[in-house]
Order: C-alpha cells, then structure tokens, then sequence
C-alpha cells in the first residue's frame, strides 16, 4: 500500500519502525532482501514516482544512497540501507552499523591510465599524487593512513575523465566489474577495500525500539547469512 | 548586508528564550529541592587546567593567548571547572557536595546536524557520595528533572565505562588491536567489530562475549544475559550495574533505566557507571554523565563523584516534539 500522507515530523511517533532504503544501485538487491524476509516489495516494484510506502508493519522510505545516513541519524528513519562507501565517506555520522548485508559488493580501488606510470612517477618525483574521485574523505584518510600524499580533488561528475584529460594522475573510484575504466582505457593499480550493503540504526531507535531493531537485523542475518 | 557569526553560534530571540528560561526555572527548582546548590565558573580557563581534567582535551572550540601570553579555552563542560572549584575554592569544606549549573559550553564539533559549538547545559555534580548510592541520588534527580521538562517518557541508559577496557585486558588482547576496537564501539561500528575480534584469534566463548555485549540493553535480564557470557571483567560490571540498578529501584526510579552493556561515552574522565538521556520524540541523545571518580584525584583532592549535563537546546525540541504529538494523539482521538 502507497502511504497518502506522511507525518511530517522530524521525529519519530509510534508506528512502525522507519525504514531508509537507497534507490539506485543497491535497490534491487534491496528488494530481494526484503522479499526473502517477507516483506512485500510489490508496490515498490512498480511504482517508481512514490518516496514512501507501507509493507509488513514497517514505513519504507526511498531515497539517494548517499542521504541514508541523514536521515538515519537525525533519527527521521530508525534504521537505513546504504553502501560501505558511503559510510566510509560520512564517517562522522552518528549511526549504529549493525549488519554487513553482503550484497551490492563493490572495489574501492586507485586506478590510472593504462600503460601510464603519471601515478608513479608524480608520487616519486613531486611527492603526491593528483586524485581526482568522488569520495574524498576516504581518498585522503586511506593516503594519510599509508603514510603517503595526495592532492585530493573532488569531481561529482563521471570521474573517468580527470585523468584523461589530465586534471589529475589517477582516480579512486568504486568499481563493480571494471568495464567502465576498461572503456577509459583505465586499469586498477591498488584496491583499497571492498564495499557491500550495510544495515545502519539511529542511535536512539537501537536503544529505545531495541527489540524491533533487533528482530529486523536477524531477520536479514538469517537471510543473508 | 550580511554580518556574520561563528559557525556553530545563533542569536536567541524572545520567544525561544522565553521557553528556555521557562524551562531553566523547572529545573532550577528540581535542583533546589534535591539541596544542589548553583555555582557559575568562568566561561574561560587556562588549557592546562581543562587537559588535567581530560588528557585527550583538544576538545575545546575556541583556544586563544591572553595578554601575558598564557593558553586559555573556553570550557568544554561544567564538570572540570567544578573539579576544580571542589579543589581549590572549597578546600576547607566537608564533603559531600552537591551543586548544580547552567552555563554554555564550546567543543569544536562540526556544525550543522542539531551539534553547536556553543551549547547550554544544565547539570549536577555530586561531589564525596561514593556508588552506588551517589549515582542512584544522581539518577533520581536526573528522573525528576526530565518529569520537570515535560519529557515523562524520556529514558536513561545505564552503562559501565570500565567494562571495554578490563574485558580486553582479561582477553590479553594486545594494546594496538584494544584500541582500535574500543574506537570501533566508540563509532558505533559493530561490523567493524566483527572483523576486528575475528582477526584476534580469540576462542568462541570470547569472540562471543565482545560481540553479544554490545548488544545487550533493556531491563534487569540483560544482567543475567551479560553474566552468562561469563568472565570476571563482565561478572564486575555487571555487579556494579546490578548495585546501582538496585539502588535506583530503591528511590523509585528503576522504571526509567534503560541497562545498556553497550554504552561508551566519548569523554575521558568516566570511571563505572555511565549514563545517556533518549526521548522517543527526538533521534538525538539528550544528555549524559556517569561517575567520575578519579577526575578529583587529578585536581589533588580525591574523592569520589558522580553527575549529568542535559543539552538544553535538544531537551527544548524534544519538549516540543512531545507537545506535538500529544496534540496530533488527542487530535485523533477527537474524531
């Protein structure tokens, strides 16, 4: 059932727990997860307009990826679905990460021109490396971690392009089967770490509405285990 | 024009302050009547005297060289001036002390978020009462603040700070693997945890304990899930949750508490019992505090100490949330 009205509270009343799930990429996996733990996924199944519905007693919210931890901290949805980079990303968020959910695995990976030591040579010769990524929170914590430099720039577009065109030496960027880098004549150099779904809660939600949360995490334990 | 302010200030204007002081008034007489006296402290101190209070300092928002040259901050809490007002301006006094406070505080959060860099609290301290029976007092008047504001539903999670640090040391896990995985419960990040104490090479019943803990919270059976686990670092916590649980039942606040083996507060002064204020209407913690029983020691002036600080601002939206929906509830009814 489509909700027709939604309250609009910035905190939570009574009902049933709030739930943040991310379209795009993750969402068919998404669904499947929710159809293996009974929830009815019909009405998210085909109608792509409505942001908010109703199934199995919970409130499912739709929205970017990238918004989840939002909304899961500010306690406007109890518990959200979103993408290990992402959290890698908004690190400082407040949320409970409860449940590595296994599906959507994606490589957080340097990558640079095929056959072009720019990477290489940039790091010996200048002392770092021009990256050009969308997630440059991570990009910079993963260098700093290594003890190496890098010019972090952040692009929100199609970040193939910065190194072609010489914005920068290589990229750090998620890849799922390489064969967008491989069409930009692009090849991983290192990988940095793998990404699946993650289930996240609100830090109040996991502790006051402990025994719903806690019923849905095993749920998806069971279902992805 | 535009005339700036700092990231992470406002201006109050009169009618959010008039709810505020509204409410200041409630709680000062929740104060009053449990015999905490107010004190003010300077809004300044040296930094020196805010690191001996928490080593990790660096927490204040704003650090600047008076005339002489010397490094002032301002206050990240109430609960380090008071320490040291305990030690040096009440020196000739007998414990215990009780004393409250309402005073704005400054750490160097990122703003946005309902986090400032200026921020009002309100709390108590209570200086000489040793656990449990000073934390249960302290809890009590917690309890019958929160029914002062409004928040009747509000919730206070009862953890132990101590737990993480001896589980691991009983654990022998080494000092490099310990860090990172109380940082991992400090973050929230039970997944995290999972690699983390995979990677340990513990055996099963300990791998079990560090991973179940976290999640256990609720009422009294946690203690009975937590003892089962086993293990003298957990049976002491537990005894210690269990001492001041009782002793909050014996004032009549045990409904309250919400037991919680997973709690971790981000201050480094806390010792014991630890505590965290949730409302149902709002997705941000409302306050917090616990003991503090060797903060006093640093100051030269042992003795044991217990106390909260509520964020004013947040315990205000909760109010208002809780109002709404109180209205929206009797709304509906009406139909």
């Amino acid at each position: 059932m489509r909700l027709g009205e939604v309250s609009a509270s910035r905190a939570r009343g009574d009902g049933g727990l709030k739930v943040a799930l991310p379209r795009g990429a993750l969402f068919d996996g998404t669904l499947d997860l929710l159809d293996r733990i009974g929830v009815d996924t019909t009405s998210l199944r085909s109608d792509s307009r409505s942001l908010v519905f109703e199934a199995d007693g919970l409130m499912l919210v739709t929205m970017r990826p990238s918004d989840v931890p939002t909304y899961v901290e500010a306690g406007a949805a109890d518990v959200g679905i979103t993408g290990k980079d992402v959290l890698l990303e908004q690190r400082d968020r407040a949320v409970y990460e409860l449940l590595d959910l296994r599906y959507g695995a994606c490589r957080l990976v340097l990558a640079a021109r095929r056959g072009d030591d720019a990477l290489d040579e940039a790091e010996r010769r200048l002392g770092a490396m021009r990256i050009a990524t969308k997630y440059p929170r991570a990009a910079e914590r993963w260098f700093q971690e290594a003890g190496r430099r890098a010019e972090v720039i952040e692009v929100k577009g199609s970040v193939e392009l910065a190194p072609l065109v010489g914005l920068a030496d290589g990229i750090v960027d998620l890849v799922d089967t390489g064969r967008t880098l491989a069409e930009n004549d692009l090849e991983v150099r290192e990988e940095i770490t793998t990404c699946t779904a993650r289930l996240v809660a609100n830090r109040v939600a996991h502790k006051l509405r402990a025994a719903e949360v806690d019923r849905l995490a095993d749920r998806m334990r069971e279902a992805t285990g | 024009m535009i005339h700036r302010i700092p990231p992470g200030t406002r201006d109050v204007l009169p009618a959010e302050l008039r709810e505020l002081r509204r409410m200041q008034g409630a709680l000062a007489a929740v104060f009053e009547r449990f015999g905490y006296g107010e004190v003010a402290t300077p809004t300044i101190e040296y930094d020196e005297v805010l690191a001996r209070g928490d080593e990790r300092g660096a927490l204040s928002a704003y650090r600047f060289f008076d005339a002489d040259g010397a490094l002032l901050a301002m206050r990240t809490d109430m609960t380090i001036p008071i320490a040291r007002v305990v030690a040096t301006r009440l020196a000739g006094t007998e414990p215990p002390f009780r004393l409250s406070y309402f005073a704005n505080a400054y750490r160097a959060v990122r703003p946005q978020r309902g986090q400032m860099r200026e921020f009002a609290q309100a709390g108590v301290e209570l200086v000489g009462a040793d656990a449990p029976d000073g934390t249960a007092e302290v809890i009590e008047v917690l309890s019958a603040a929160l029914d002062a504001v409004g928040l009747t539903r509000a919730v206070i999670g009862l953890g132990d700070a101590d737990l993480y640090r001896q589980l691991l040391a009983e654990l022998a896990v080494p000092e490099e693997p310990r860090d990172r995985i109380l940082e991992l419960l400090a973050a929230h990040d039970l997944v995290g945890l999972e690699d983390e104490v995979a990677a340990l090479g513990l055996d099963s019943a300990a791998r079990e304990t560090l991973l179940r803990l976290p999640n256990l919270r609720g009422g009294s059976e946690v203690l009975d899930e937590a003892r089962h686990l086993g293990g003298a670092a957990v049976e002491r916590a537990t005894e210690r949750l269990s001492a001041t649980f009782r002793a909050a039942e014996a004032r009549g606040v045990g409904p309250r508490i919400n037991l919680d083996l997973g709690l971790l507060r981000d201050l480094g002064y806390y010792t014991g019992a630890i505590l965290e204020v949730y409302d149902p209407a709002l997705g941000h913690v409302l306050g917090g505090g616990g003991r503090y029983d060797e903060l006093m020691g640093r100051f030269g002036r042992p003795l044991p100490a217990a106390g909260f600080a509520l964020y004013l601002e947040r315990v205000h939206v909760a109010q208002a949330e809780e109002e709404r929906l109180t209205t929206a509830g009797a709304r509906e009814e009406g139909l």
